[in-house]
């Protein structure tokens, strides 16, 4: 068990995060909403330096924002909760499916609306996250990791091998109504869905994080045996997160596969999967604006410079691991309110940072500290 | 539901029959590739031992020792297509090339990871997750520097041994190759299980395993330990890489690493990972059963079997078969 002190936040200079949590709440949104209205009229702006070059702009910004949703999803699960599920394509891949086998005219399930697949995939993903959860939330860690690694790969391997689920050959017309229209004609509207269903997302992740639950899941997050013991019934918890997770998840994928007309077993590897991962950890585990940050890194970055493309994931390699090494906390650190709280108190009390365990996944314990 | 259900009748067949009819050439085969599992879970569990990290780039590892397999087999004169006419002394050499080589690329590239990607972190004191991401960049980049030096195709297979039916078991054919992976697999673990278990070195990585700080107290050099760790780890994927190759001459492909290492690290898994003996006997049981489902369910199955296994193992018994041991102190 190893112990670090947490420097207390300087006096006089305070973080950009300390002077955004001292505002009032009226003047919060008196900055956020230019903001949303900005990031809503992106692709309609196509300012000149950030507008892709090489793929169409609106198209871009809707796969960031595909990938801002699984980032906050995947957050729930590996930054709130501390479980490392390398496995989250697959609840992606069942919300795309879902919406495959309810919409395209090659499926030969009953037909619904397009946005009635929303709410249904994110039910069939929630049901995929107990019967997935219950059996494994009992691993920790690398365990854990590797069985939803597992996981992810069996849901890929069936989408390849079981006959109606039309392995490459996949789906046409995903999201068409049964005259054959798309839901939405370009991309640009799937990107104002996208970022609706995100805010919305937001605000009740948010909630979610500031009750007790959050609160579970940071003691889980932190020190699952101290949490057990202090009375958090850890596991009902772990599947709780895995269950939100997988939700909104499966919420991207439907509209991942609704955006592109078409579902097949190509895009649902493990590789990303570990984009997914990286977009959270990049950004900052814990932290919903750096996820947010994390995942635009992550989904942007390779569309903008596509005239790099062949040099695309190499670059994306070598830059994780630079910034991995300097930014080990992610581009912007868990920082839970609680437990900023918690050390404001403790500098108030003592003069000086508090001692935190280092023992979860997000701590800083690298060499064993086992008992 | 009910048309979704009835158009297909039902979604998995069991082929019992094909089983029986199979069992014996699943079993052979399946040891001999067991071995291989075995040889390249070897590095995953060693530096899990030591540093509790899934060192997600070892695949690649791997892979690079395939490509010098290749490369050597090459250089040496080989081309595909051909197989040549060998007398024994002169495979078991060129063998022995391919083999040094490789091991030489693996092992470097093992080394040079952790220098480049792991020990700046350990140095910062970064959270556990962290060397997970930097692993798979690690990969990422390996993988794709791979691809842009040898492109996207694989490389046309070269065949220094044709397989040959030595004898028969209960009617299943034993080649010269499976033979060759099974006894090579089991030496090299003797060889690597005395090294951890026997020297002086080995001693060290023990220490490590079960008490870093204690260990440095006691005078161990632990940032040597851990070098050594990923060099042994890397110098049997190396050699593993070449059996792979003596299998599968096609293997070396700038992506091959990714599924053998999956299946490898599950190997680890379900041995116990911190294991040895978990190690291998993971590789060997994952081997046999994932040939056993290939027959039982068709060749589509094969690796869905194996991560089943894993997940039906890992419920029962939490750290595989054999459980964690690196860091136990055998008296």
């Amino acid at each position: 068990m190893t112990t670090q002190t947490v420097s207390a936040p300087r006096a006089g200079r305070r973080s950009i995060r300390d002077q955004w949590n001292n505002l009032s709440r009226p003047a919060q949104w008196a900055i956020l909403i230019p903001l949303v209205v900005l990031i809503y009229f992106l692709p309609v702006l196509n300012p000149p330096l950030i507008a892709t070059t090489g793929t169409d702009f609106p198209n871009a910004m809707f796969d960031v924002a595909r990938y801002a949703l699984v980032a906050i999803g995947l957050n729930v699960v590996v930054g709130q909760a501390g479980l490392l599920d390398l496995g989250y394509v697959g609840f992606f891949a069942v919300g795309a499916y879902v919406a495959a086998l309810f919409t395209s005219p090659n499926s030969s399930l009953h037909h619904l609306p397009y946005l009635w697949t929303l709410p249904l995939a994110m039910v069939i993903t929630m049901i995929f996250g107990i019967v997935l959860g219950t059996p494994t939330l009992r691993l920790r860690g690398d365990y854990l990791a590797i069985v939803t690694l597992g996981f992810g790969e069996i849901i890929r391997l069936v989408a390849d091998n079981v006959g109606p689920l039309r392995g490459q050959s996949g789906f046409q017309g995903v999201g068409t109504n049964s005259a054959g229209v798309p839901f939405f004609a370009n991309a640009t509207q799937w990107y104002w869905l996208t970022i609706t269903i995100i805010i919305a997302i937001l605000l009740l992740v948010g909630n979610l994080e500031r009750s007790r639950v959050g609160r579970a899941w940071v003691s889980i997050r932190e020190d699952e045996d101290v949490a057990e013991i202090m009375g958090v019934p850890v596991f009902k918890f772990k599947i709780w997160a895995f269950v939100i997770g997988a939700a909104i998840g499966g919420l991207s994928g439907a509209l991942y596969a609704g955006k592109l007309g078409f579902v097949n077993n190509q895009s649902f590897d493990v590789i990303t999967s570990m984009l997914f991962l990286a977009a959270v950890v990049l950004g900052g585990a814990g932290n919903k604006v750096g996820v947010l940050l994390g995942a635009i890194v992550v989904a942007y970055l390779p569309l903008r410079f596509v005239q790099l493309a062949d040099y695309n994931y190499l670059i994306f390699g070598i830059a994780l691991i630079v910034l991995m090494i300097f930014r080990p906390q992610g581009l912007l650190g868990a920082r839970q309110r609680l437990l900023a709280r918690g050390r404001q108190a403790y500098h108030r009390l003592l003069g000086r940072g508090e001692q935190i365990s280092g023992d979860s996944a997000l701590s800083a314990d690298t060499q064993g500290g086992r008992r | 539901m009910t048309p979704f259900l009835a158009q297909t009748g039902s979604w998995i067949s069991f082929d019992v029959h094909g089983l029986a009819q199979q069992f014996w050439n699943n079993t052979v085969d399946g040891l001999a590739l067991g071995g291989i599992y075995a040889l390249v879970a070897l590095g995953y569990t060693l530096v899990y031992g030591v540093l509790k990290l899934i060192n997600f780039a070892h695949s690649e590892v791997f892979v690079v020792g395939a490509f010098a397999t290749w490369l050597t087999f090459y250089a040496l004169g080989f081309r595909s297509g051909t197989t040549p006419v060998l007398s024994v002394a002169e495979i078991i050499l060129f063998l022995a090339i391919a083999c040094l080589a490789a091991m030489a690329a693996s092992g470097g590239t093992a080394v040079l990871l952790e220098r480049v990607a792991y020990r700046p972190l350990r140095k910062r004191n970064a959270p556990r997750l962290v060397f997970l991401i930097t692993a798979i960049g690690a990969s990422f980049a390996i993988q794709q520097g791979l691809r842009l030096v040898f492109g996207l195709n694989q490389q046309p297979q070269i065949r220094l041994l044709q397989p040959e039916t030595l004898f028969r078991v209960f009617g299943a054919s034993v080649t010269n190759i499976h033979v060759i992976l099974f006894v090579a697999a089991i030496l090299l673990w003797f060889v690597a299980d005395y090294f951890v278990n026997r020297t002086r070195l080995g001693r060290g990585i023990r220490a490590v395993a079960q008490d870093p700080d204690t260990a440095t107290l006691m005078g161990v050099n632990k940032e040597r330990v851990i070098v050594i760790t990923f060099l042994v780890g890397g110098l049997l994927a190396g050699a593993a890489a070449l059996f792979y190759m003596m299998r599968i001459p096609q293997g070396a492909i700038y992506n091959g690493g990714f599924l053998l290492g999956i299946k490898a690290f599950t190997a680890a898994v379900l041995g116990g990972i911190g294991n040895l003996r978990g190690a291998l006997l993971g590789g060997f049981v994952l081997g046999l059963v994932e040939n056993y489902g290939q027959s039982l369910f068709g060749g589509e199955w094969k690796d869905i079997v194996a991560f089943v296994v894993l997940i039906v193992v890992l419920m029962f018994r939490p750290t595989g078969i054999l459980g964690e041991s690196l860091g136990k102190a055998r008296v």
